[in-house]
C-alpha cells in the first residue's frame, strides 16, 4: 500500500523574499497544501485509488470523478510540483536539450515567459500556467482550479514540466489584485532545474 | 404642455444619444471603507473596491469597445473571442455592484415580513438559510459566489453557486437577492485561508433590507 506524504518544503518560508513573501509561503504550504493533502487522504480512504500512486490517482480524473477526489488530489499533486519549480539558488534560466526546445519553440525564453505570463492574466479565476511536452513538443496551456495536465479532464493534456501557481492565494497579502507584478516577480525564482530533469525523460 | 421642444427631446435627441453608450462606471461604495469593521477589514473594502471592481469596469469597457469594433467590422471572429472578457467583467460588475449594496455598517440581526417568511417556507428557519448557504460557500472549489436567488417560475427561494464571475440571473435565471463572494481576494488579507471564519462573520453586515427590496422588486 502506497503511504502518501507531506513531504518538507525544502528551503525557508523567507528563502524566495523579497518576490515572494514568508507568510505567503507559510500559509500556503502549512495551510492550503497541508489541507489538500488531509483531505485527499480522506476522500480515497477504502476505495481502490488507495493503491495508486499519486500521478496514477491524477491519470484517472475525468468527468465521473467525485469532486472531492478531483479537487484534493490535484490540489496535493500540483502543490507538491510546483514547490520544485520555485527555489531561493535554483537554475534562473534554461539550458541544454531545454533551452535549445525553448528557442525553437517560442523563439527565445524572453517569449516563453511573456507566452506563460500572457496565460497566467487570462486564467479568469484559480489556477495554474503550465509549460507541458505534448507529443514531444512544448506548449503552454492553463487548467482552472486544481486540474492539471495529466487528468483525462484536462482540455489539452501533456507531461507537465513547470508550473505557475496563479490562485490569488499565491500572492495575494504581497500583491493584492496585481497577478501581473507577481507574474514579472515570480522569474527571479524560478527553479529551471526540475524542468530540464522532467524534459529529458 | 406639449411643445416642440419636448418632442424633439423624445423622439430625436434621446434616442441618439442613448446609441452613444456611455461608458459604466464603478458606483460608489454606500458606507466608509472601515465601516464593517471588524466583520470585514478595511484594507479589504478599499482593495475589493477600488482595486477588483474598478479593473472589471475598466476591462467590460475596453471588451466591450472591442465588441463594438468587430460587430461594426462583421468580424465574427473578433466577436467570438471577446465573448469570454464579457462574461468574466460583466460578470463581476454586475455581481459586486450588488454585493456592495448587500452589505451595510447597520446591517446584520435578521430579515422580517415577506422575507422572512419566504426563508421560513423554504429553509424551515432563519438559522437553516444561514448553515445552508455557509455549507454552499465553503463548498465553492476556487473562486466563485454563493447565492440566495429567487425563481419566479417556481414562485421560491433558492440557494446556487456559480463559479468565478458567472452572474446568477443570466447563468440560471434566478434573481439575485444576496452574494457572498468567496474569491479569495474578498477575505483573504484579514482571514487568510480561513474561509468559515469570513462566513460566519459576513452575517453581521448583511441589509437585510437591501435582500427584502430585491425580492419585492423581483415579483
Amino acid at each position: 500500500k502506497i503511504m502518501f506524504e507531506f513531504k518538507e518544503l525544502g528551503y525557508a518560508y523567507d528563502a524566495l523574499e523579497p518576490y515572494i513573501d514568508a507568510k505567503t509561503m507559510e500559509i500556503h504550504y502549512s495551510k492550503h497544501h497541508k489541507t489538500y493533502y488531509d483531505k485527499f487522504l480522506a476522500s480515497i480512504g477504502d476505495t481502490p485509488m488507495e493503491n495508486l500512486n499519486i500521478e496514477g490517482v491524477i491519470e484517472q480524473v475525468d468527468d465521473n470523478t467525485p469532486s472531492a477526489i478531483r479537487n484534493n488530489a490535484g490540489g496535493y499533486f500540483n502543490h507538491n510540483f510546483f514547490w520544485k519549480c520555485i527555489a531561493p539558488n535554483g537554475a534562473r534560466e534554461p539550458e541544454g536539450n531545454l533551452a535549445d526546445a525553448i528557442n525553437s519553440t517560442f523563439g527565445s525564453y524572453e517569449n516563453l515567459k511573456t507566452k506563460m505570463s500572457e496565460a497566467g492574466v487570462a486564467r479568469f479565476g484559480s489556477g495554474f500556467v503550465w509549460l507541458i511536452v505534448k507529443d514531444n513538443k512544448l506548449q503552454v496551456v492553463s487548467t482552472p482550479n486544481q486540474d492539471n495536465p495529466l487528468m483525462k479532464i484536462s482540455s489539452i493534456q501533456g507531461t507537465p514540466i513547470m508550473a505557475i501557481d496563479v490562485w490569488e492565494h499565491a500572492y495575494y497579502l504581497k500583491y493584492q489584485n496585481r497577478r501581473p507584478e507577481y507574474l514579472k516577480a515570480f522569474w527571479n525564482v524560478v527553479n529551471w532545474s526540475t524542468a530540464a530533469a522532467l524534459f529529458s525523460k | 404642455m406639449f411643445s416642440l421642444r419636448t418632442s424633439l427631446r423624445r423622439q430625436i435627441i434621446r434616442p441618439v444619444l442613448c446609441a452613444l453608450r456611455a461608458k459604466h462606471t464603478l458606483p460608489k461604495l454606500p458606507y466608509p471603507y472601515e465601516s464593517l469593521e471588524p466583520h470585514i477589514s478595511a484594507d479589504i473594502m478599499k482593495t475589493h473596491h477600488t482595486k477588483h471592481h474598478a479593473t472589471y469596469v475598466n476591462n467590460l469597457n475596453a471588451a466591450e469597445e472591442k465588441l463594438q469594433a468587430a460587430t461594426t467590422a462583421g468580424d465574427v471572429s473578433g466577436v467570438i473571442a471577446v465573448q469570454g472578457a464579457i462574461r468574466f467583467n460583466g460578470g463581476g460588475h454586475i455581481n459586486h455592484s450588488i454585493f456592495w449594496s448587500n452589505l451595510s455598517p447597520n446591517g446584520g440581526g435578521e430579515p422580517q415580513g415577506e422575507l422572512r417568511d419566504a426563508i421560513e417556507r423554504e429553509f424551515g428557519s432563519f438559522a437553516n438559510l444561514q448553515s445552508n448557504m455557509v455549507t454552499a460557500a465553503t463548498g465553492v472549489q476556487g473562486s466563485g459566489w454563493t447565492w440566495l436567488g429567487y425563481s419566479r417560475e417556481q414562485k421560491r427561494l433558492v440557494i446556487v453557486s456559480c463559479p468565478n464571475q458567472d452572474p446568477l440571473m443570466a447563468t440560471t435565471g434566478l434573481i439575485p437577492l444576496l452574494g457572498i463572494d468567496v474569491w479569495e481576494h474578498a477575505y483573504y488579507l484579514q482571514y487568510k485561508n480561513v474561509r468559515p471564519d469570513y462566513l460566519k462573520a459576513i452575517w453581521n453586515v448583511v441589509n437585510w433590507n437591501n435582500v427584502a427590496e430585491r425580492l419585492l422588486a423581483s415579483k
